[in-house]
């Protein structure tokens, strides 16, 4: 069974229907890939499946339980993390504290009220380790907000990671990234395809195909196409958009 | 910029250099207060709201819940001491104990309505109960007293067991609560640096990533509403105590805004030293102000405009930037440390 399915996700929005019936499902040790135009609901269908909007219809299964209409911070004690599309971050807190706080090592502590946090050689271990596998190691104590755009991203992604999860989504990862900080990006979800089930949603085909085991397509709430990178290059919509993409 | 949330160079420690420049200036104050043209009394208010405002601002400054009716708390404390002392027995614990409980108990059912609620919906929300609160107080006259409150409440001494101090004159009064103050300063400082302390400043900056990444965000903002409102009754309670009186005014909407007013002209928002700067210069005004006019809370009102128009980091903030050209007082790393 896969670690992570979901079956016919509906989600309207008053009149307005946005998931129209969305079945997906993710195998464990997998990278999943998202694609489709702007508007067609891929964002949504995330907020769906991290808890953050409860489904109008249908299930969500994670590892053999139902997590359907379960809040966020249940789903991700549980081990599902997520970025957000928009940076979504601790701005007032350094580097280090960010990805501290995601930690599950500070969560159990998180009744302590006199213990002191950045002298604790166990959570700043954790840390370090986790900036490191995102390449923020030397920032650590910057404030978060003084971050190169494509640090943010990363930080972004280091504190998914922090909570040790089992399967982790990426909402358009590269977005706002250049060159060279997309070719680092593509080197780190190398890095993290061993440890992690990972699903995201990107823009960048060539991204994509290069990393993706399996590509579903997302259009006008639906699934239009699901396979491996060779089988959707036949795809018209995959072909025409590709096509737009490199003119 | 300076946030709340930066980290200090000694996050970990218990008594700070500033902690122990506070406990002497407080402790010192007897000696001093006189000579520079103030009285003892004062400084009792001043430690009274001390307490009250470094509550308030764990939750209003460090989790950014805009409470507007936390005047309430001190109303419940003020009068559950003096409940205490007329109908149970003159005890100083008991009274402060009851004072603490009455009002955390108050502040719990009313966070149980509010925690769940954000914004201005949450603002609202806690005018509304704390004027319920006034209310009560007004109209249940037969345990209250009404628009009198209770008149002739006891001072108890302080009974240690082996020894036992008289508290009736002001100066004794004041160490008890000027000990109080030490204290608290110090739990709230660690407070604010421990686990529990950074996840409500977590809470704070981004309330949605903070689910995100597992914590139950309601819990945080009950536990730490119930939490302030039981700071406030300990400050209710001492009020009481050196007023000998408890009555509505001490509940009212105008308390309500200005420990707000307090908190923000001192900087609570950006500091940890904020409410206290803001209780001292709100008392300092009064007195100050009020001796050349009438129309003082007029001055203090438009000081406050201008503070939040020109400078919304407040008299902390501003304080800071004047010492800016030296080191900004961020951590380093914890080898550096070394
Ligand atoms: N909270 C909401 N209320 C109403 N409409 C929404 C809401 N969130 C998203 N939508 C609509 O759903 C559609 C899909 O949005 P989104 O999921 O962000 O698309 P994508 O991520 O694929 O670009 C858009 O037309 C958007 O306007
Ligand atoms: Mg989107």
């Amino acid at each position: 069974m896969a670690l992570f399915e979901a079956r016919n996700i509906h989600k309207r929005f008053g009149s307005s229907v946005v998931l129209e019936d969305i079945s997906l499902s993710f195998e464990e040790g997998q990278v999943n890939g998202i694609m489709g135009p702007n508007g067609a609901g891929k964002t949504t269908c995330f907020h769906c499946l991290t808890g953050h909007y409860k489904p109008s219809r249908g299930s969500i299964v994670f590892d053999g339980t139902d997590i359907t209409g379960k809040p966020p911070q249940r789903i991700a004690r549980m081990g599902v993390s997520r970025s957000f599309q928009m940076m979504n971050l601790f701005d007032d807190a350094c580097v280090i504290e960010n990805i501290i706080l995601a930690l599950p090592e500070f969560r159990r502590r998180y009744a302590q009220v006199t213990s002191s946090v950045f002298n604790d050689k166990v959570l700043l271990t954790q840390a370090y380790e986790v900036l490191d596998q995102v390449g923020l190691l030397g920032q650590e104590w910057q404030p978060s907000l003084s971050l190169s755009y494509g640090n943010r991203r990363a930080l972004e992604i280091g504190v998914a990671l922090a909570a040790n999860p089992r399967i982790v989504f990426l909402d358009e990862p590269t977005s706002g990234l250049g060159v060279e900080a997309t070719r680092q990006l593509v080197k780190l979800i190398q890095k993290l395809r061993d440890r992690y089930t990972i699903v995201m949603i990107e823009h960048d085909m060539r991204f994509l195909f290069e990393l993706a085991d399996q590509i579903s397509v997302i259009h006008w709430g639906q699934v239009i196409a699901q396979g491996t990178p060779d089988e959707l290059q036949s795809n018209k919509w995959v072909q025409r958009s590709a096509l737009g993409a490199v003119a | 910029m300076v946030t709340l949330s930066d980290i200090s160079r000694r996050s970990g420690q218990w008594i700070t250099p500033q902690i122990a420049v506070f406990a002497l200036v407080l402790l010192s104050l007897p000696f001093w207060i006189g000579p520079i043209g103030l009285y003892q009394y004062i400084g009792v208010e001043i430690a009274i709201w001390i307490i009250f405002a470094l509550g308030f601002n764990l939750l209003f400054g460090y989790t950014g819940l805009h409470s507007f009716g936390h005047g309430a708390y001190l109303g419940v404390g003020a009068y559950a001491f003096g409940l205490f002392q007329l109908h149970v027995g003159v005890s100083l614990f008991g009274g402060l104990l009851a004072a603490i409980l009455a009002a955390g108990v108050a502040g719990a059912v009313v966070a149980s309505f509010v925690s769940h609620r954000r914004g201005i919906y949450f603002a609202l929300m806690t005018i509304a109960f704390g004027q319920l609160f006034w209310f009560g107080a007004v109209k249940m006259h037969w345990i209250t007293g009404g628009e009198d409150g209770l008149l002739n409440i006891p001072r108890p001494d302080l009974n240690l067991g082996v020894t036992s101090f008289d508290l009736s004159g002001n100066t004794a009064l004041y160490y008890l609560i000027a000990t109080l103050v030490i204290v608290i300063t110090i739990l709230t400082w660690r407070a604010v640096n421990s686990p529990f302390g950074r996840i409500l400043q977590a809470i704070r900056q981004n309330e949605v990533r903070a689910s995100f990444i597992g914590y139950e965000v309601w819990w945080f903002k009950w536990v730490v509403f119930t939490l302030s409102a039981m700071f406030a009754g300990l400050a209710g309670g001492l009020f009481s105590m050196a007023q000998e009186s408890a009555y509505p005014d001490v509940m009212s909407l105008h308390q309500s805004g200005l420990i707000v007013m307090m908190v923000l002209v001192g900087g609570g928002l950006v500091n940890f030293w904020g409410p206290i700067l803001g209780v001292v210069l709100y008392f300092i005004a009064r007195d100050v102000l009020g001796a050349i006019t009438e129309t003082w809370l007029l001055w203090y009102g438009l000081m406050f405009v201008a503070m939040v128009m020109f400078k919304p980091e407040g008299l902390a903030g501003f304080l800071a930037e004047l010492k800016r050209p030296s080191e900004p007082e961020t951590w380093t790393k914890p080898a550096e440390e070394q």
